[in-house]
């Protein structure tokens, strides 16, 4: 659940997206669920010579299980925000497995 | 390895061990001959992966000439999310552990 609580506080940012494919698409991430599928608005492929065959979708849906990395703008992540909430979700974890 | 006291937690699972590793350099490797050095600043336990100014190296062997060469191409970025199914292993980056 922390990534999609954290991926929600990134929406209406512009990220680049890469797929497992080598494939990267930047946009304004509209919407993520609990998958961490996403949703990618006004977007552009980065190298758009070698992939030619998206130039003219417009908005993407991405199934999470393709995705390699999301490229994040540092200015939105709340840095110290983030290792609390992550070190809250470790001991959650470890609650559970004793 | 015995108990860590460390913050006052214990280490008795592995991602115990990644968990004393928030806020300070690591090094992932992934799967595809990638690997990536920067600050880990939030997993899971998919390992997924928070890491800030982070250099990717991603390893390519070219084959000129019947000599296979390793190349290495990097690439930074200030801050990238990991999906955890890629993640091989993450370990610290100096190994004064």
């Amino acid at each position: 659940m922390l990534f999609f609580s954290f991926f929600k506080t990134l929406i209406d940012h512009e990220v680049t997206v890469e797929l497992k494919n080598d494939i990267q698409i930047r946009g304004i991430l509209k919407s993520v669920d609990q998958y961490l599928n996403i949703k990618l608005e006004d977007i552009s492929v980065v190298e758009e010579i070698k992939y030619p065959h998206m130039s003219a979708v417009k908005s993407a849906f991405i199934r999470g299980s393709v995705v390699r990395y999301v490229h994040l703008p540092a200015a939105a992540v709340d840095i110290p925000l983030l290792e609390d909430a992550t070190r809250r979700e470790a001991s959650i974890h470890a609650g559970k497995a004793k | 390895m015995a108990e860590v006291g460390h913050e006052g937690n214990s280490v008795s699972e592995p991602l115990d061990l990644v968990r004393l590793l928030l806020d300070e350099v690591v090094c992932v490797k992934l799967r595809g001959d990638r690997e990536l050095k920067g600050r880990l600043h939030a997993y899971d336990s998919h390992c997924n992966l928070v890491l800030g100014e982070v250099e990717e190296t991603i390893y390519v062997v070219e084959d000129e000439d019947e000599d296979d060469e390793i190349k290495t191409v990097s690439r930074k970025s200030e801050m990238l999310f990991v999906r955890g199914d890629s993640v091989v292993l993450i370990s610290p980056q100096s190994r004064s552990y």
